[in-house]
Formats: C-alpha cells, structure tokens, sequence
C-alpha cells in the first residue's frame, strides 16, 4: 500500500472532473466543470444555516461549520471522491503493516503554516498526542484514534503512527477535516481557545476573523503551493476571500441567493428547489457517505427482536416513494446499508426491494395474522413498534408518516415519538427504544463496524454472530480489494437478517449563483473550494 | 417613600431566587445532559465513548446529587459566577455581556420606536374628531398584536431587501442592518402601548376635571397633551415593564429571521444543545432585567401619581 505522488496528479484531475459531473445529481450543468476561462481574485459569499462556536477544524462536526473551516487546514492524505481511493496531499507516501497497526507517512518538504513554522513529523505527533485530549466536541476526532499508542517520529519529515488494535479506517480518517493538521502553536492552546480564536493551519486559505452565530471570513494564503493531488490548480486558491454568513431562516438563505446577496447557499430543501431553479441558481447535490437514513431497530427487544418482522418490514417498505415524494430530487432509494458513495459500497439488492407479498408471506409465516383492526397480533399482542426521531431535518417527519402507511398496508402499526436533538446520544447510549430514525456520515466502510459489531458499543443490540468477525477482518485488512470484499459480505449479512433497515440515502445539496464555479465536493460530501471561482 | 422602595427591592431579590430555582428544577426534570448533548452533536454518534462522557460530566459536576448541585450552584452565583458554558467552553456571564450590546441596541430601538409609534398613534386615534378615521386607527393595534413576529420579519425582508433592495436582509451591519429588525420588533409592541394608551386617554377624556379644563376655556391639544396626557400614561408606564419582557422574547425570533448576533441567538442555540448552566444564565439575566425594569417603573409611578407610595405600597391598577 504505497503510494507515489506524481501518476496520481493525472488521474486525480480526471477523476476531479468525473465526480464534479456525477455530484450534480439534480442540477444543470456541473459547477466543476469550468464554463469559461477561471478568473483570479474576487470574494465568494456563502450562507450556512447554523454555527456550533468553534472554528477549529478537529472540533467541528456539522457540515455547516465543516464548510468554512475545512479551507483552513490540509490533511495528510486526500480522497478521492469518484473512486474512494487515499491519495497524497501534506504526505507523499505511506506504508501500512500487515497488522495494519503501524502507519508510516512520508510528509512533503517545504510546507509552511501561516504563522510561518515549518511542518514536521514532531508537529504532527503533537497533533495526534493532543486529539484524545479534546473533550466532548472532539469525539469524531477522538473516535478516529482509538486505540491510539503513540507516534514516533522516525525523522524530519517521517513518522510511525501506532494503535493497541488493527486500525485499517485510520489511513481514510487521515483524510477528513478532523485529522486536518495544525500548527505547534495552536495545538498548544487549549481546546476553549482553539475553538473561540481559531487555529493556524497549512490550508489554502487562513481564519481573517471569526463572529460566533454572525459570519467566518477567510483570506487566500500568500505562496500556498502544497495542495492536494486532486485539485486541478496549482498553487493559491482562485479566490481572494470567503466570507460564510450564519443565516438560521432557510427564507432568507433563498432570497438572498436569488437576489444576489449571496453566491452560494448550503441546506437547499425540496420547497426551495423550483424556486431556486427559474432564478437561475445551480443545484449541487451528492449523497453521503456512510450509513443510509433508515429504521435502526433494537435488535434485542419484542416485537422488532423477531427476525421474519425486521425482513418484512424491510419488504413493505416502497423507498423509491419516499425518496421522491419527500426528499429533494435526485436523493436514491438505500441499496444497501451504505450509500453508494461510501467507498466499498455493494448492491444488496433483493431484500430491500418493494414487495408487499413476500412481506405478508413472511408475517403469516411467522404466525402475525391479520387482527379486525388490520393490524396482525400474535399470541393476542399487536405488532406495533414505535420511532424515536430527533427532529435534526425537515424530511424526518413525513418519510416517517409515509412508512407509517406503508407498513399499515402489511399489517404493522408505527407510532412515531419525536426527541430533542439533545438526546440523540442519551437515548442512543440507553438503548431505551424500539427502533430510530436516522443516518451516520462517513467515507469509509469502517462504519459498520462502529455501528453494528456487537463487541463495540453495539448500540441496536445485535446478536454476537459471524457478522463480529467479518467486521473485525475488514478493519485488521490493509489490502483494500480483500477488505472490500469483507466489507461487501458484511452489508449483505446486515441486511440478509435485517439488523438495520436503510430507507434512503440522504443528500447534501447546495444552491450555487450562475457566476460561481469550481464548487467540488470532496470524498464526506463537503466542499473544497481551493478550485472554486467567481466569473 | 423608603418603606415603599425597601419593599418593592425584596419583592425583586424573591422574584430572582425564584425564577434561578424554577429554571434549575426543570433543567433538571429534562432527559439527558449537556455532555450527552453535544457528544451527539456531531455527525458520528458511533464513536462515543460512554467512560469519556463519564469523565466529562464529573468535570462539569454533573454526576453530582442534584441538591448538592443545586446548593453549589447558587453560591456561586450568589458570587455573580453562573458558570461555564458547556457548548462555548467559557463563564456564561461573558457568554452574556457579548452578546448583550446587539441585544440591548436591538431592544431599545425597538421601544423607542414602540413608544413612538403606539404614543403616535393613540394620541391621534383619541384626538381626531372625524369617527371612521378613530375606527380606522383603533383597529389597527389589535392587527399588530395578532401577527406574528416572524412573519412580519420575513415579509419586511422580502419587500425591501429581496425585492426594493433597499436595506440588508441580515447582519449586524450598522444602524442600516438595524431598521428592519427594530420595526419588526416594534409591531407587536407598540400594538399594545397603541391599546392601552388609547384606551385610557378615552377613559381619561371623560373625567370630570377634564369638562373643567374644557369649560375654562383649555384648548384641545392643551387638554389632550397636558391634562389628559398624564394622568393617562400612568397604565402604558406599567405596561412597558411587562413589554420590556415581550420584547425580549421577541428578540430571539427576530435575531434569528435577520440573523442577528445577540441575546436571543444565544437562547434558542443554548436551549438547543440543552446547555444548562447557560440556560439558566439567561433565565436569571432575564428575571434581573424585567426586575430591574420594574422596580424603576414602580418607582417612577408614585412621581406622577403621589397617593402610590402613599397606599403603602400597592401597585397602581389601571381601573
């Protein structure tokens, strides 16, 4: 598994420009592809809806923060976004042993942060030695390095990073804004501070100013010359400055794109859509990686503990209704329980097809008959369940009200509860549930592992089986075709004993203003916007 | 005059300890904990460590009983110490006073312009002798009650910023990025002000030393301004440190549809990720405020009318 730099730079541009086309599921033309000549200079004004008050990159996990702060720093490695694969950026090359518990990174000379120290394989271990120290908004990071033991710095520009435990999701993790590394200084601040002053990185553009729940300006880095093998321009961004403004009212978001106060919007939903359109606003959208929004039911508790339940539920299910009544266009129905970004994604077809016979048959062959009201019973209970949801996106509560209907016509009653976003981890960590509603972001296969072994902290309550080893196996992998046919088995077993039912893929769409280009999505779903420019 | 002020001081201090206590036991009552709460905040709720979060909440004391946390709390913020912030990482009285100066310009734009336009129009609706004209104007304060703040926000952000250009849809930017959200803020307020103030100049305009005034020969702006006036403005007095209230419950969806920085973001993002002790901090810095309002309005009431400190005390009602 080593990678050399120079034959990635070809086919990373190829590769960039085939993910621009395929990202734009529901839009005209691809941003990325470049009407025009690129122009140098200028300011991109960009409006997210929310602000978490931390601009430091490690610490952040919602993409309307990810968007801004994700500029600032660089990563070791990048992903490909097309074909999911790990490529070179502040490291040339690395090795992975055949444990797949030791990484060894080679870093490119010559890279600088913006407070003018060098990058180094010493300030690297200060970035990693100080992640599981963090606190509780550093625990994507944090999850990242688990079973972290340390890093050796082998020389200026080499080091040896190690783990208790076969780490294979490491190398992609390397990838993400969470790993993205920071100067010396800044990882000597505390977490507060980081959070509240912002941090220096090596990233294209620098932190100019930062108004917690009001804006993030940022400023393009002066000699930038380190960028990613995927991006198609060499050296500094296009742009002059980014300034992302917080505005909470999607309304307004709206308004002020098509009447041009704003060049780009994040969270376009389904009503915006048309609107946006006839005003001549391109519409970006691309799945998320990671595990598909669906029911995740608690495996151990009645009635949804009854396998012959979980597969018909996951029978009477009609995804292709609910993903285009309910979600923005272009959102898919789930084929498997990760969406087709994730890298090492496979089509599990058949179980989670619409096919309310097989489900009816099923029922009845596990002894649900039908009740007066319509509702099955066994041994006299009603085969009801009910969703805990967490009202964190519109579409939540009518794709459930549409399941809802669908599962009455098999003869299953669903009553929803709806829980304050707050609870998310308190309800998840109690396990008090009967199934939830929901998805997980990430571009590596390695999140089946943390959701579904049942030797972690197995929060939908699996049974120990066979799945626990093939999960194992992936992660302990480092050969990436093996390891995805690891990870194919995995997601067909998931779905063979419907441990979770995926419904559909959720989308991150963007509203982007006509004179805007290069606005690219990278491997999470995020945006990279070194290549972005304003005509 | 002394017994009467000591009197309204330690019914204030007793409003404070209440509204810290209450707000305390139904924080408490609620599922969950802010630790918990911003664990899950981000995208990966695989990952979380339940010994971590174990730590964290000892860290905030969160694991303690709540009698003892209740206990502590209040010492310290008896001491002016409200704690940190669990989602901003800092003491949650600096959390406030940053956020404070937007709020405050926002408020007492919006009063002022309350004041102005609810005096205005009461005082026109009772001075003008042509009888539609009076229907007209005295219909208009229950429209303003009734619609809501939001929607009015974005129906002035769509008409003159999205379509007349005239003004900014969002921001702090200036005295410019002011007028909309003041305006927005003012219509339900000053609705009221407009009611109350209307309301009782007409009660007023009929009082016996009225005819006297008029029989003497006073003019009409005389009366209305001078004798009627007043007398009648005690009611819209007390009113407005019950608005001061309103409106800073206003503010939050105000900031929120003008995007503004201030106390009412601060609110709806601490509510949100169930932040505790900055809940609380608000709570109680609310309290202090319609407190503070009100014991000046109490205090200012027996100035324009002498027999309220005189009666021991009880509040001025409007009759």
């Amino acid at each position: 598994m080593r990678a050399t730099p120079t034959p990635w730079r070809s086919a990373a541009v190829l590769a960039a420009g085939l993910a621009a086309l395929t990202a734009c599921g529901s839009g005209g033309g691809a941003s990325g592809a470049g009407a025009g000549t690129p122009r140098t200079g200028g300011t991109l004004t960009f409006a997210v809806g929310s602000d978490t008050g931390c601009a430091d990159p490690q610490q952040v996990g919602s993409n309307d923060t990810i968007y801004s702060v994700r500029q600032v720093v660089d990563s070791l490695t990048d992903q490909d976004p097309a074909t999911g694969k790990i490529v070179p950026w502040l490291a040339q090359s690395w090795t992975i042993s055949g444990d797949a518990r030791t990484f060894t990174f080679h870093l490119r000379p010559g890279v600088t942060f913006s407070d003018g120290s060098a990058l180094t394989a010493e300030v690297v271990k200060a970035n990693f030695d100080a992640i599981p120290k963090l606190g509780p908004l550093g625990i994507l990071a944090e999850g990242y390095l688990s079973g972290y033991q340390g890093t050796d710095v082998v020389d200026d520009l080499t080091f040896k990073v190690r783990f208790k435990q076969p780490n294979a999701q490491f190398l992609q993790a390397t990838a993400t804004h969470s790993l993205g590394i920071e100067a010396a200084a800044s990882v000597r601040k505390t977490p507060q501070q980081r959070c509240s002053e912002g941090i220096a990185g090596s990233g294209p553009f620098t932190l100019q100013k930062y108004v917690p729940s009001q804006s993030i300006t940022l400023a393009a880095r002066k000699g930038y010359a380190w960028g990613s093998s995927l991006w198609k321009k060499p050296g500094a961004a296009y742009l002059d400055r980014i300034v992302f403004k917080i505005l909470p009212e999607s309304g307004v978001r709206t308004g002020g794109l098509q009447s041009g106060q704003l060049d780009a919007i994040g969270s376009v939903g389904r009503a915006d859509e048309s609107a946006l359109k006839a005003s001549g606003v391109r519409l970006l959208a691309r799945a998320n990686p990671g595990v598909a929004f669906g029911l995740s039911p608690n495996n151990a508790r009645p009635p949804l503990n009854d396998e012959k339940v979980r597969q018909a539920i996951a029978l009477g299910i009609d995804r292709r209704q609910i993903a285009q009544t309910v979600f923005p266009s272009g959102t898919r129905p789930a084929t498997s329980p990760l969406a087709h970004t994730t890298p090492g994604y496979a089509d599990v077809g058949a179980p989670l097809s619409f096919d309310q016979a097989r489900a009816k048959a099923l029922l009845d062959s596990g002894g649900w008959t039908p009740g007066t009201d319509g509702i099955r019973r066994k041994d006299g209970k009603p085969l009801a369940f009910t969703v805990k949801w967490f009202a964190n996106a519109a579409t939540n509560k009518p794709a459930l009200e549409l399941v809802q209907q669908q599962l009455k016509a098999i003869g299953v009653r669903l009553d929803l509860k709806e829980q304050a976003i707050a609870q998310i981890a308190q309800v998840q960590t109690s396990g008090d549930f009967d199934a939830l509603w929901g998805n997980v972001t990430r571009a590596d296969p390695d999140i089946l592992r943390g959701s579904y072994s049942s030797r972690l902290a197995n929060t939908y309550k699996l049974p120990a089986s066979g799945l626990d080893a093939l999960l194992d196996g992936q992660a302990a992998e480092p050969d990436q075709g093996k390891r995805f046919d690891l990870v194919a088995r995995a997601q067909r077993d998931i779905v063979r004993h419907a441990y979770t039912i995926p419904v559909v893929e959720l989308q991150t769409e963007l509203g982007v203003a006509k004179k805007v280009h290069g606005v690219l999505f990278d491997a999470s779903s995020r945006i990279q916007l070194h290549d972005t420019w304003v005509g | 005059m002394r017994r009467y002020a000591a009197l309204r001081l330690a019914q204030a201090a007793g409003v404070l300890w209440a509204a810290y206590t209450v707000s305390f036991l139904v924080l408490d009552l609620l599922p969950g904990d802010p630790v918990s709460a911003m664990a899950g905040q981000g995208a990966d709720q695989a990952g979380i460590d339940p010994a971590q979060i174990a730590r964290l909440k000892s860290q905030y004391g969160f694991d303690e009983p709540v009698p003892v946390q209740y206990a502590h709390h209040l010492g310290r913020a008896l001491r002016g110490d409200l704690g940190d912030s669990v989602s901003a990482g800092r003491p949650v009285t600096s959390v406030i006073g940053e956020a404070l100066p937007s709020t405050l310009q926002l408020v007492v734009a919006g009063l002022a312009l309350a004041v102005l336009l609810g005096g205005g129009l009461a005082l026109a609706a009772t001075y003008t002798s042509r009888r539609w004209l009076r229907q007209l104007l005295l219909s208009l304060p229950p429209l303003g009650v009734s619609v809501p703040a939001f929607w009015a926000g974005l129906m002035l952000v769509e008409v003159f910023s999205f379509r007349a250009r005239l003004l900014p849809a969002f921001g702090n930017g200036g005295p410019r990025g002011l007028i909309l959200p003041a305006v927005t803020l003012a219509i339900p307020t000053g609705a009221v002000v407009a009611q109350v103030l209307a309301k009782s100049l007409l009660t007023t305009l009929d009082e016996p030393y009225v005819q006297t005034a008029r029989a003497k020969g006073a003019g009409r702006p005389r009366i209305h301004l001078r004798h009627a006036l007043r007398n009648a403005s005690l009611p819209a007095l007390t009113v407005v440190g019950v608005l001061v209230g309103q409106l800073m419950a206003n503010s939050v969806v105000t900031e929120t549809v003008f995007s503004r920085n201030g106390l009412g973001r601060v609110t709806a993002a601490a509510v949100t990720a169930q932040d505790i002790p900055l809940v609380q901090g608000v709570v109680v810095f609310g309290a202090l405020v319609f407190v503070l309002v009100n014991l000046a309005v109490d205090l200012l009431c027996p100035l324009l009318d002498p027999r309220i400190a005189a009666a021991g005390g009880r509040r001025w009602s409007p009759a």
